[in-house]
Parts: structure tokens; sequence; C-alpha cells
């Protein structure tokens, strides 16, 4: 029995018995550390002839291997054992409440607004916009509303103090005229914003949203407003088909002008689009009225174009159910959660146009 | 606009049904918004009378009837006290739905005796409330007839005309062009001049005065008895009150034939008729019994002594017909609309002569509406008229267009024939030569090329455009302008950072914008006194909200609004916003994270968050202590971009909280979005980024120094120190207390200093630590702290 036979049999019955990782560790040392008892019989190693040397070295290695091999195995056993220790001990109330996040929500009005643009900008519309005041000359005269004709009083507007005559817009089509003006043709702008008429009710606010179009280019004719505005619509409420209706009506800067109803259901207040369950008047719209060309500089008998406008707030209250205009500006904080959207929805063509972007918490 | 089918069958022969009628109005541009008979489910009720009158057995308060229908005899059990021998009422009988409750009557028994019917009441009917008894009605009708053919009911149509249509303002006008799209045929509406039996006494002088024609006519000898019933069941049926017969031809013509008329009490008339404009600081009591101070803007009607009537719009109270009138002159003229218009508005009265007179009325109906009106005084009152009294002429209204048929294709997309087009036309009244066209002297809205196309169009069918494709052959171009596309992105930040958007009025009370740099631009006609005032700030709306939130039991809120403020009353004077108000706490109680009141620093930080999200170049920016003074002087700053402010932000100032009656601290950030220097304007390309492979060293600093000193300076100092090396610096601890003395803090910054090219030594290490100490004492005096 050498030697190495004796370390053998001490150490491995050893390392397999050891009931911790420091034990192990211990033993380890004992026998492959700077002063282990393996370490110390290599000393004698320079001794011995090239023959023995070589046999002994190869003992001293297969030992070696056993005892790594053995030592790790053991030391596997016991890190697992550990961890499983440790498990006994970890456990957690899982069905506690996470970190606070307080997720804001973006308002209906704005939502819609983005949904429609997001419609507009795949018919290669752009966005315009202009001043919530306006002079006499963008919201009326250049509209061809003529001075103290009944069609003024129509839209009950407000007037500034020390204005000279300004007043708050009471459409959004001044938008027009100022795209007119300022830009050159053709033209096909969609312009989205404030409005404002002095009237208070149950489904009257002083302050509203409207959005406008404007195409004027060469060509387009009322079959084009109507193509636009089914797809556009059809887009919006995202279904198969809207059913239109076009009645004539009139507006001082179009001529024809028309007005659109949408066919729809409103059974137990929810609304539906539908067919041959009634209609609802949505939106006016017309062929530009030469006056209104002529006012911008444009030549009428040159170019023509369409133009419409409808309210957002009414899209908003149709599309999502939401069934009175005035709770729209009172800032609720309930009202805002339950009806408005979080802030990663963002309506897009490609992704769906709403509820695209998770689930509100 | 209220018509009824049998007045409209006055004008138009036509079989259509009521639903062929209304349908087609709509679809040519007189949309209907409603039709009503208030007798149309009285059809299956019929007129029935009491034969015998007996005691229930049972029941003291009923009786039984035996009732006569003309067919048969029927039992009925009824309880109303008025029940006689006799009595004529309305029967229901089994199987008809009573109006009142909507359900079906059955034969049923009462206390034990059989019922076949039920003898109704008027509020049964839905005629009105009385209940106290059954109908008792005074008829000549036999027995057996339906009862709505027995109260004579009209369907009523109510239609919306729209302001550019004066012709349809009357039914004549109604009728014309439901003629002229297939509905029926226009009556023939010619009518026998009267011939005057006399020289009128009273003469007419038209001076200047926005009046074109005047013609009268004196009819002497009348009545001013009731009207028939059949002019009394029209006025009725459109909600018009009958008055006397005089009164209601007036009223009658007004609606049927738009014709606005006026009937004076001859014997009131002094002296000759003048129209003219009233003189500064004139009086007249009008019919409802209003008195008008006239401006000399205003056309009246006078007599040689005062003024008689408001011209076209309403009648003087003086000289009115009555019972006892016996002598009239009738008014049939042509005002100009723009003058009616101006002097309804400005004293306010609605009539339904000025309804008329100010959209137009036909311009050449002056003298055949006289002789129309005066035919039926005649016929109706009795009396005998005057030769008619014209002053002046009717004003010109022949017009001439040229119009091409194309322009239906070329602005419609429809393809209509020049046939049909002229056809159409010529049906509406007007008159085609060629390419030109003759509007009729009912139509003045009618000036160009335009109108005559929509009017082919809206005959022809709207229902008629194709739907044609708007889809661009190009690429969509961008679509957003700068300012909206930041608003977006503003609106998107503020809600990723818990904020609720909010929506407010763009108005607000002047006695609050006082608080909050208020422009004073206010409105002339605010919709309640605390609308007043165009928002000088998104701040004290979105308080006011949040308050509202607090008091409803809400108190922990964050609000933001994306809009307009004001800074002047001209178009442009607005500047676009981004604006945010905190109160109470961050968050509700929450076992992990403990909640704290909102402050300074999440306001700063909602500021720099919008900022970044709307691409403004956050590396740049500078804080400073220059806030409005709606903030606290001592907890509030601005953001900014060289000498431009990008943001606000910081505590609102107690007094102002004070006067808005709130308690708790509110902190709110106001970012101007239209400041931001757009992305157009800067490079859209990134530097390329070096990414070092040696690790990032980490050195801690504490300095003590005067309070005053701002941290934002040292960590300007010490990120100068080496740009090259050092990558950031933190601020990671603040102490203010009694060990550092009065007047003194510490500030604890970490350093990270970033090798580039190779590890640094110890030595270079200890190099840049005494730099970043020096470079700190240097700029403002702080001392390493031991």
């Amino acid at each position: 029995m050498s030697d190495l036979e004796n370390i053998r049999e001490e150490v491995i019955p050893l390392l397999c018995g050891a009931s911790s990782l420091s034990e192990l560790e211990e033993i380890r040392v004992s026998v492959l550390g700077k002063k282990g008892c393996l370490t110390e019989l290599m000393k004698g190693i320079s001794s011995l002839s090239p023959e023995e040397k070589k046999t002994f070295g190869q003992k001293v290695n297969e030992l070696k291997e056993e005892i790594s091999r053995v030592f790790s195995e053991r030391k596997l056993f016991l890190e697992t054992e550990e961890i499983n220790e440790r498990l006994k001990t970890e456990r957690i109330d899982v069905t506690l409440p996470s970190r606070p996040f307080i997720q804001g929500r973006i308002h209906p009005v704005s939502q819609v607004t983005e949904e429609l643009l997001a419609i507009f900008s795949q018919m290669g519309f752009k966005l315009a916009e202009g001043p919530d005041i306006e002079d006499d000359w963008h919201n009326f005269e250049a509209l061809n509303f003529p001075k103290s004709h009944p069609a003024r009083q129509m839209q009950a507007t407000f007037f500034m103090k020390d204005g000279g005559g300004d007043i708050l817009r009471t459409h959004t089509s001044p938008v027009q005229v100022r795209t007119m003006e300022s830009q050159s043709l053709p033209i096909r702008i969609v312009a989205p914003g404030r409005t404002y008429r002095c009237d208070y009710d149950m489904t009257h606010t002083p302050m509203f949203h409207q959005i406008e179009g404007l195409v004027i280019d060469k060509t387009t004719n009322m079959g084009h407003l109507k193509g636009c505005l089914i797809e556009v619509f059809k887009a919006f409420f995202e279904v198969e088909d809207v059913p239109v209706r076009f009645r004539p009506s009139f507006f001082p800067f179009t001529e024809p002008s028309a007005e659109m109803d949408i066919g729809c259901s409103r059974e137990k207040g929810e609304f539906k689009i539908a067919k041959d369950k009634g209609w609802m008047e949505v939106l006016g719209c017309g062929m530009v009225h030469p006056n209104v060309l002529k006012a911008s500089g444009i030549d009428p008998e040159e170019y023509q174009g369409f133009a419409f406008g409808f309210g957002i707030d009414r899209m908003a209250m149709l599309k999502y159910g939401i069934p009175d205009l005035r709770t729209f500006f009172e800032g609720d904080i309930r009202w805002l959660k339950h009806y408005g959207f979080i802030p990663l929805d963002i309506p897009a063509i490609n992704r769906g146009l709403s509820l695209n972007g998770g689930v509100k918490r | 606009m209220k018509i009824t089918l049998k007045w409209l069958k006055e004008y138009l022969d036509t079989e259509a049904t009521i639903e062929e009628i209304t349908s087609k109005l709509t679809s040519i541009g007189l949309e209907v918004e409603e039709v009503s008979n208030p007798s149309a489910g009285l059809k299956d009720f019929i007129i029935a009378e009491i034969k015998e009158v007996n005691d229930h057995p049972n029941a003291d308060k009923l009786h039984i009837l035996k009732v006569d229908t003309g067919k048969e005899v029927l039992q009925i059990v009824c309880g109303a006290p008025n029940v006689r021998v006799g009595l004529k009422g309305v029967l229901a009988r089994p199987g008809v739905k009573i109006p009142v409750s909507g359900d079906i009557l059955k034969v049923g028994s009462i206390r034990g005796v059989e019922s076949f019917g039920m003898m109704c009441s008027a509020r049964e009917l839905k005629l009105g409330e009385d209940h106290t008894g059954i109908l008792d009605l005074m008829t000549e009708a036999p027995l057996g007839s339906s009862f709505s053919e027995v109260l004579g009911g009209d369907t009523v149509i109510d239609i919306n005309v729209t302001p550019n249509r004066p012709d349809c303002f009357g039914v004549l006008g109604i009728a014309r062009d439901l003629a002229a799209s297939g509905i029926g045929r226009l009556k023939d509406l010619s009518f026998v001049p009267v011939e005057g039996k006399f020289s009128s006494p009273i003469k007419v002088k038209l001076l200047p005065s926005g009046c074109s024609i005047f013609t009268g006519r004196y009819i002497r000898g009348v009545k001013n008895v009731s009207s028939p019933q059949w002019l009394q069941d029209r006025l009725s049926s459109v909600g018009l009150r009958p008055i006397s017969a005089l009164v209601d031809i007036t009223n009658y013509l007004n609606i049927g034939r738009c014709r606005p008329l006026h009937v004076f009490d001859a014997k009131k008339i002094r002296g000759e008729i003048e129209v003219r404009y009233a003189r500064e600081g004139e009086k007249l009591v009008t019919l409802d019994g209003k008195e008008h101070v006239l401006t000399s803007e205003m056309t009246v009607i006078s007599d040689s002594e005062e003024v008689l009537s408001l011209a076209g719009i309403m009648g003087g109270e003086k000289s009115g017909v009555s019972e006892h009138t016996t002598e009239v002159f009738l008014e049939s003229a042509w005002f100009d609309p723009m003058n009616i218009a101006r002097t309804g508005r400005f004293l306010n009265i609605e009539s339904d002569s000025r309804t008329r007179f100010e959209r137009g009325v036909d311009a050449a109906s002056s003298i055949p509406d006289n002789e129309i009106a005066t035919r039926l005084i005649l016929d109706l009152c009795g009396g005998e008229a005057s030769e008619i009294v014209i002053a002046g002429e009717d004003p010109r209204w022949e017009r001439e267009i040229q119009f091409r048929s194309e322009r239906v294709k070329t602005l419609c997309g429809v393809d209509v024939s020049r046939e049909e087009s002229e056809k159409i036309l010529t049906s509406l009244g007007f008159k085609v030569k060629g390419d030109r066209v003759f509007p009729p002297s009912w139509r003045p809205d009618i000036e160009g090329e335009a109108d005559l196309v929509e009017e082919v169009m809206r005959i022809y069918g709207y229902d008629k455009l194709p739907a044609l494709s708007m889809i661009s052959k190009e690429m969509p171009k961008v679509l957003l302008s700068s300012v909206q596309k930041k608003e977006m992105s503003a609106r998107r930040a503020l809600a990723e950072r818990g904020g609720y958007q909010a929506i407010t009025w763009s108005f607000m009370s002047s006695e609050k914008a006082k608080f909050f740099n208020s422009k004073g631009v206010r409105l002339g006609n605010p919709i309640a006194s605390d609308l007043d005032e165009m928002r000088p700030s998104l701040i004290p709306n979105l308080i006011d909200a949040a308050k509202r939130n607090s008091d409803r039991g809400y108190p922990n809120v964050a609000l933001f609004e994306v809009g307009p403020q004001f800074i002047g009353s001209k178009p442009g004077e607005q500047e676009a916003m981004a604006s945010i108000v905190r109160i109470g706490k961050n968050h509700g109680r929450h076992w992990l994270d403990v909640d704290r009141e909102v402050d300074v620093f999440d306001v700063k930080e909602d500021a720099i968050a919008t900022l970044g999200a709307v691409d403004a170049p956050l590396s740049g920016l500078q804080v400073y202590r220059n806030a409005p003074s709606y903030y606290h002087p001592g907890r509030s700053g601005s953001l900014c971009l060289g000498k431009t402010v990008l943001a606000y932000f910081g505590e609102i100032h107690p007094n102002v909280l004070r006067f808005l009656d709130i308690k708790e601290r509110v902190v709110a950030a106001e970012v101007f979005l239209d400041k931001v220097p757009s992305k157009e304007l800067r490079s859209k390309n990134q530097k390329a980024i070096f990414i070092s492979s040696f690790q990032p060293l980490f050195r801690d600093f504490a300095f003590v120094m005067d309070s005053e000193v701002e941290a934002e300076k040292i960590l300007k100092v010490v990120r100068g120190v080496d740009k090259n090396l050092i990558s950031d610096v933190q601020v990671f601890d603040l102490y203010e207390g009694d060990r550092l003395g009065k007047g003194k803090k510490s500030l604890a910054i970490e350093v990270t200093i970033q090798p580039q090219e190779k590890t640094l030594t110890d030595l270079e290490i200890e190099d840049l630590s005494n730099k970043v100490v020096e470079a700190v004492k240097v700029a403002t005096g702080a001392e390493l702290r031991r």
C-alpha cells in the first residue's frame, strides 16, 4: 500500500461525507492546498529516478483527477441542497399589488383628431391651421357671407371687446381662405381646431372642435367629394361599408352645397352604422363657391374643388358612445380615465386605427 | 317652416303619398324635420250617440250606457259624470289603441257588467288635458263616421328652409319645387285683378327709404268678422292663432305665398302715407306693445303726423285693425333685405314678416299680391275696393347668367343632357335661351353658373352623384405642420408621465385672469360673466378643474392641457402651450412606495420630458429664476435656450391660491411649444458614437458651500473640467443642517470618468480629482467636505 493509496483511502470517503461546502473546501485544501498531503508527497519526486518519476507522476495525476471529480460531484450536491434549503424559506405573497405606476390619458377629442389625420394622410391631405381669433374677412367676407345676411346669424358669433370687429372663429372654414392665400396650387389640406359659438345647452357648448377639408385643383368634382367622404367614414368607423346620403343644402361658401347623412341605428342609445334604419346628419360640404376662389385670387374658370367641415367632438361621441357633449370640457379624471386613451395607443392605419396600443389600467 | 298637406294641395295637384312627398322634399334640399298628424291615430275612433243611461247595479259612480254607432247599439260601462241621453261622443271599440296609454282596448267586465267599448275623454285621445268627462261634440256628422275626419286633421310638415330660399318660406314656393321634381303639377294660379270702384282717398308718397315699390288699396265698408273655418284650420294647423278675418288673411298669404302684407285701420291714418326713413329718435309702439326708439337708417310707414309701422317688420299698435274696423288701407310692398335685416337685428324684433323680407320676397309680386289680398278681403269681409295706388316700381331683378350645361359634368361628375338641364330650369321658372338663363323674380339667390348647376343637380338627384376615388397617386407627404406635431408629442409625453389630458374653455374669468398676467383680451359678448376673457395662461382653468376633482373626493390630480393661450386680441396673437398642474400626492398610499406631496421637481421633469418629446435641444437648456409672478418666487424657475424661455415650472404663489380658495400646494409647468426650434431647422444627422472599451470609474465628492450657490453651477463646472473624460455628473445628496452651520449646505456628487483610449493610472485619476475640487472651489468657493 503506497502513500498515494493511503491518501485515496482516507480522502475519498471524507469528500463523499462532507456535510457543507466549507467542510468540502477544507478537505480539498488539506489534500491539494500548498501544505496539503498530496502536495507534500509531490515534493519527494525530485529524489526519484526518471523511470520512477514517470510512473509516480502518472499515479499522482490519476489521483488528482479522481479527487477533483469526487469533489465536483459533492460540491454540486451540496449546492443544490443549499438552494433547496433557501427556497424553503424564500416565499412571498405574489398577489400583493405591484409598484405604483400611474398612466395618464389622452382626451378622446385629441385621439379622434389623430385618427382622422391618419386617414386623411393616406389620401395625401396635408395639415393646415389658423388662429382662434379671426377677422371678419377670413371668417365671413371671403367666404361669401354678405354683411347683414341672415346666414351670418346662423352662427352665433363671439366678438372681441376691442378687436375692431375681430371675432372668435365660428368654424374652421377661415383656414380654407388662409390656405388659398398662402399656398400654391393645387391644394389638398385638412385643418382641425377649436371653434366657438355663443350657444350653451344640452347639445351645444360655447367651444367645440371641427375639422375642415379643402381640395383645389383643375378636375376635382362632387363625385370625388362623395368618394372621399365615404372612404373616410368607412376607415373612421372601421366598418366594411357606410351608407351615405347626400342632400342639397345651403352654405354661402359652397355651390353646389350638400349635407351628408350616414345610415345608422340608435337602439337603446347605442349608435351603430346600419342600412335602412334611419339617417343622421354628420356634415356640410360642397364645391368651393366661385366667389370664395375669387376672393383668394384663384380663377374659378381654371380651378375648382371641394370643401367640407364636421364636428370632431360629435364623431368622438358617436364612435366611442360618449353620451353628453358638456362632459368633454369638465376635466373630471374619472371621465378621462374611462373615455380617454393610453399614451401608447397612437392611431395609425397600418396597426388598425383604434385600441391598438394595449389595455387601459 | 310649417306647412300642411291640405295647404300644399291648394297649389299642387298631386296623388303622391305623404311619404313620397316628404322624401322628395328632403332630397331636393327642403329638409323635412318632422311630420306629424294629431288626428292620424284617431282614424278608428267613431262618432256615437248615447241612447240610454242606466245605473250600474254594483257601483254608485258607474253607468251602463246604450250607445248607437249607426250600425248597432252597444252596451258600455262608463264612469264619466257628464253622460246624458243624446250626447254625441267619441267611441273606442275593442281592438283600438288608446293614444294616452298606448294600450289596446279589450272587451271587459266592469263590476260584473260587460262593456263593449269606451267613450273617450279629451285626455285619453291626447287632444288636451281635460279628463273631467267624456267628449261632448256639437257635430252633424253621421254616427259611425271616423273621428279623424270630423276633427279635420291635417298632416303638418316641418321643413328646415335654408336662408337662401325665401320663396320656400311660402307654401307656393315649396309646391313649385315639388312640381319641378315630378311630384304633381302646379295649379293654375292666375287671377282676375280687382276693379277699383273709386280713387283711394289716401295717397302714398315714396321718399328715399329702402323701399322700391309700395302698393296700397283703400277698402271701405268691411266687416272684420271671424274667419271661415277653413282659414282658421289652416292657421291653427301651423300653430298660428286665428284672430280676425283681416289679420288672418295677412297671415294666410304670408305663409301661403311668402307675401308679408299690412292692413291699416284707414280711419286712423291722418293725411297721406309717407314711406321714408325714420327721424332720429322717433318712437313707435309696435303691435306687441313694445316701444322702440328709431334711427335714421330704419324704413317706416308714416302718415302726415307720425310713424304708423316699422316697414316690413311689424305694424304699430295704434293703426292696427280691430273688430270695429270698417275702412282699411292695404299695403303690399318690397323692402330692401339688408335694411330689414339690420333694423330687425338692431331692435331685436323677430317676426314672420322680417324673416321673409330680410331673405328677399319675390321682387315682382307686390302688385299681383295686392290684387289677391284685396280679393280675399272682399270675399271674406265684404266692402268695396279703391283703385290700386302704386308708388315706385319693382326693384330690378332681371338677370342673365351664362350656363354651359357641361359644367354639371365638370363640377358634379354627372352627365346630365342639355335638354334635361333646360327642362329642370324651365320647370323651376327659369327662362332659357341658348346658353343664357334668366332666373325668375322669386329667386334672388341665383347669382351665377354654379347656382344653376346646383339647381339642375338638386332636381336631377344628388343620389346620382358617383363616388370617385381620391386616393393620391403619389406617396403621402409629411402630414403635420411642426406646431401640431409638437402638440401631439407633448400630449403623449405628459400622459406617459401620468397626466390626464383635459380640454378646458379658451376663455376664463377676467377676475382670475388678473392673477395670471392678464393681457386684457376680453370678449364683447361672453356666454357667462365668468367666461369673459381669453385665457392668458392654461393654468387657472386647469387649477379649477383640479379643484373640482379634489372637491369630489379625488385629491391627487395631474391634469394637463395642450392648446392656445392669448397675448392679444388680433388674429395670430396666441401661443401654443402644453401646461400641467399637479396637486396632492404623487400616488395613493401603497405598501411598497411611500407616497409624498407632489413638488417642484415633478413639474420640472414634466417640462423637461415635454421639451424632450418635441425635440428641444435639452443639453443646451439653462435654468433661471424668472418665472412669472403667479409662481412662488423661491420655488419656481424657467428653462431657457439662450434668451428664449421654453418653459416655466414651480409652485403656484400662495396669494394666488388663497384667491382661488385652495389650501394645498399646487405645482405647475408651462411649455411654449412654438418657441422650441423646429427640427427642420436643425440637422437630422446624429454624430457617430464612439464606444469606449474601457471600464468607467465613479468618484464621489461632497462639497460644503454657501446655501445660495446653485447646484447647476457646480454641475456645469465639473462637466467642464475634462469634457473628454467626465461623461456624467449627478447630485446624489443634499444636506443642510446644524453640523454645517447656518447658511451652509453640502452637496454630494458622483462623477463618471470614462477612459477613452487607455486605462487611467492612479496618478492620472488623482490628478483629475484634484482638478475637480480646485475648479469647484474657484468657481463657487465650495470646499471639499472633510
